[in-house]
């Protein structure tokens, strides 16, 4: 067994109805503590609602490598964008 | 005992305040000493919430007994200008933090009593009281899941984590029973329904800190032999220590603001 305890990421929902956002990480033994560690990391100034953790080796990410063909192609697509729609005045902002 | 005039309620609600508020401001005081020394970084802001809570809470204690004294001391000077013989916190708090178990030990025994206390005097007949514990039992319901769960994950953990956990608890367990043993003081303040008696929180105490034990495969020692004094003043040599860390740049600078 490693004495380095794992790495979790740590997501805080900050008011009901928005979504649970990535704040950081933290290291802990297990689920439970590094829930307990992330209360104490992350909400110190009352940021949350809801916490949820999860250890940083079971999230797959896309290699930075791979940025171009990954991301490049919708550059070019402008259309993809709703920005030729006209907007009637009386819906105010969207 | 000769024959001495009753105490006022007045005087024992100002005597029982300082020691609701020396509790916690002591135990805050050695719970900051760990600021910057924790094991984990983690651990290290996780102690240090716990003494911002107990230090807050001190704010709230001691702001009452200056109010019920009515001789205008604010919290500040009661936590400042008081010398070691005037403090009536119980001798658990002050003891050493030696290592990380027996800090925690201390916590954890300590906790197991402040939230029972705190959760009895949200019934107290004095508002200002009930307020407070309100407030400050959020908190130490925290400060008590949490160190629970730390002794339980030590005691029954590796073989050293054991080891220093029981020596721990074999340390601090003279100085537990002072908690339990009221004076006049306390008898007033419960006979006008302001807190519980000293004495009837220890079968619950005794029932969360068994439970905890057993989970963590400690033991607690058979000996019910008891350190006291803490409550009337008479201290061990730490508190001098502690007082003179904190009180050294009010003492140095009088009325020192930043």
């Amino acid at each position: 067994m490693s004495k380095e305890w794992p790495l979790w990421e740590v997501f805080i929902r900050g008011q009901h109805g928005l979504n649970h956002r990535h704040v950081g990480s933290l290291h802990a033994p297990d689920a439970e503590m590094a829930i307990k560690n992330a209360r104490d990391v992350y909400t110190r100034r009352n940021e949350g609602v809801s916490i949820w953790v999860v250890e940083s080796k079971n999230i797959a990410a896309s290699a930075p490598s791979e940025k171009g063909p990954l991301f490049e192609p919708s550059n070019s697509k402008v259309y993809r964008h709703p920005t030729f729609f006209d907007i009637p005045d009386d819906v105010g902002h969207m | 005992m000769p024959e001495t005039p009753e105490m006022t309620l007045n005087a024992a609600l100002f005597e029982w305040l300082l020691r609701m508020g020396d509790n916690t401001l002591i135990l805050g005081h050695r719970v900051s000493e760990w600021c910057g020394h924790a094991p984990v970084l983690e651990e290290d802001i996780a102690l240090a919430n716990t003494a911002l809570d107990l230090i807050g809470q001190t704010q709230l204690w001691l702001g009452l007994a200056g109010e019920v004294e009515g001789k205008g001391r604010s919290a500040d000077n009661l936590a400042y200008l008081r010398d070691a013989s005037a403090f009536r916190n119980v001798l658990l708090v002050e003891r050493p933090n030696g290592d990380f178990g027996q800090t925690l030990m201390r916590q954890f025994l300590f906790d197991a009593w402040h939230l029972d206390m705190l959760k009895a005097l949200r019934q107290s007949t004095d508002g200002r009281v009930a307020d407070i514990a309100e407030k400050a039992q959020k908190e130490v319901a925290y400060h008590l899941e949490r160190s629970a769960d730390l002794v339980i994950r030590l005691g029954d953990g590796s073989q050293e984590s054991h080891r220093r956990l029981q020596a721990a608890l074999d340390d601090h367990w003279s100085y537990t029973g002072e908690l339990f043993v009221g004076d006049e003081a306390d008898e007033q303040v419960a006979k006008a329904g302001i807190a519980p008696a000293a004495e009837t929180l220890q079968g619950s105490w005794s029932n969360t800190v068994g439970e905890v034990l057993q989970a963590a495969t400690l033991t607690a020692p058979e000996s019910s032999f008891s350190h006291k004094g803490g409550k009337r003043g008479i201290h061990t040599e730490h508190l001098g220590y502690i007082l003179a860390d904190m009180q050294f740049l009010q003492r140095a600078y009088p009325g020192a603001t930043w």
